[in-house]
């Protein structure tokens, strides 16, 4: 599962353009994981200031 | 708001305002939607912009957007030899620095007094679709309250991150080498050459792309990094890079943070197709970004005018269908597709240089002399001296 952490997220929608799953969105001002999420990890090494993690 | 529009443009950046503008000008009833408060927040942008492209594009120039106008850009290679271009030799990569925010919210205003509708906090979340399954409107959140609008087109102007893209298959999913993920910081307290932007090749800190200084004024600059996803290795590697790199550059890391932006940039090739009935993609969303310098501004008006032309015939010819949408399909192409694929080639070859092949590149580049930069120039001086260095890049000289 993808948590994004809101204290570091800079809303740039870096992570939602890289999902190859369409599993991420930006909603007004914060990201939402959805069910299509196969744990890849695009988003986690994508973001620019390393606001994503996958955990177990 | 009405529940009736000839067009629906989703997100209302320079494309999506831009495209809007010539449209209403041109007499259709058009509607933008921004799913934020305010547009052009937060700036997602290392704020370069071409004048020519911008003058091309008939953007209205206004001074409250720019922060400087630069003489020309510097190249820098990794040890420390660097190439200078002026202003008329650097072709379409310098000219303004513009206020990112300032110049959103500048083409929007634009587009309303022209006669185009927008609506905030206003989220596309889906397409309507008719009984034989064509496009006709999109779904919408705004200020909380689910509605549907009716429209004979929908412009996808939604950025890197474009739903409407795919959602209609039009965009398909990148690779890790044509995604730029992009982080920059406004630092002030610098010691710089305000007048110059200038870009750092260097191997080390910023592998499969370049570290930027896009001055804003005497002593404050954009200071950014942008590489592509398959040279990121792990989480927050980006910003141990960028970081890295300031601390390397004395004259930089004397400077104190202002601000924290982050960005992605498409650096794909051109999409096969930005129409089909009903609806056309544009900007970032449209994949129409430079894959070399990752600009967009220049290149997304450029399209979105001949956007916003199309949006009006339209309307007149009472035809939305793929067919006629060519017109705006084949208008971008010509003015941007033969440098976007030239320049996504350059790219792919560039990625795996190192920092020798960069020094030789830089200084062989100083003393031969250029006419005006652009990636085919670049080329054909640098295989003068050095044919073993662009090999690899025989296809696009």
């Amino acid at each position: 599962m993808i948590v994004v952490d809101p204290r570091i997220c800079l809303h740039c929608a870096q992570c939602v353009g890289t999902c190859p799953h369409m599993a991420l969105e930006l909603n007004d001002m914060h990201i939402e994981v959805n069910e299509n999420c196969k744990s890849c990890k695009w988003c986690v090494i994508s973001c620019p200031v390393g606001a994503l993690t996958l955990e177990a | 708001m009405d529940d009736e529009y000839d067009a629906v443009i989703v997100g209302a950046g320079p494309a999506g305002s831009h495209t809007a503008r010539f449209a209403a000008e041109g007499g259709a009833k058009v509607l933008i939607i921004e799913k934020r408060q305010e547009v052009g927040s937060p700036i997602r942008c290392a704020e370069g912009a071409a004048r020519r492209s911008l003058e091309e594009a008939e953007v209205i120039i206004n001074p409250k957007w720019v922060s400087g106008e630069m003489d020309g850009a510097m190249m820098i290679a990794p040890n420390g030899n660097f190439l200078v271009v002026d202003e008329a030799r650097a072709g379409n990569e310098v000219g303004y620095v513009v206020e990112r925010d300032l110049f959103d919210q500048d083409l929007a205003k634009v587009a309303v007094q022209r006669g185009a509708e927008l609506a905030l906090k206003c989220a596309c979340t889906g397409l309507l679709k008719d009984e034989n399954g064509k496009i006709c409107g999109v779904k919408i959140n705004h200020m909380g309250e689910e509605k549907e609008i009716r429209s004979k087109l929908v412009i996808g102007a939604d950025g890197h991150e474009s739903m409407i893209g795919r959602w209609t298959g039009l965009a398909p999913k990148l690779e890790k080498n044509d995604i730029i993920s992009g982080l920059q910081y406004r630092m002030t307290n610098l010691d710089i050459n305000h007048k110059f932007v200038q870009f750092f090749l260097t191997s080390k800190y910023a592998p499969g792309g370049y570290i930027w200084i896009f001055p804003k004024d005497e002593n404050t600059a954009n200071v950014g990094i942008g590489i592509v996803l398959s040279k990121i290795t792990h989480k927050g590697h980006l910003k141990e890079l960028l970081d890295g790199w300031i601390a390397s550059q004395p004259k930089i890391a004397q400077g104190d943070i202002i601000e924290i932006v982050g960005g992605g940039i498409p650096v794909g090739t051109p999409l096969d197709s930005n129409v089909m009935d009903g609806l056309m993609l544009v900007g970032d969303a449209g994949r129409q970004t430079d894959p070399i310098t990752g600009g967009g501004i220049g290149n997304g008006c450029r399209a979105a005018r001949i956007c916003g032309k199309t949006i009006a015939a339209a309307v007149k010819a009472n035809d939305f269908s793929k067919e006629f949408l060519q017109i705006y399909e084949t208008g971008w192409r010509e003015i941007l597709e033969e440098r976007l694929y030239r320049n996504w080639m350059a790219k792919e070859a560039c990625l795996n240089l190192d920092d020798d092949v960069f020094n030789k590149i830089i200084t062989t580049l100083d003393e031969v002399g250029i006419e005006e930069v652009n990636v085919f120039n670049l080329l054909v001086v640098i295989k003068e001296k050095h044919p073993e260095l662009v090999e690899k890049f025989q296809d696009l000289i």
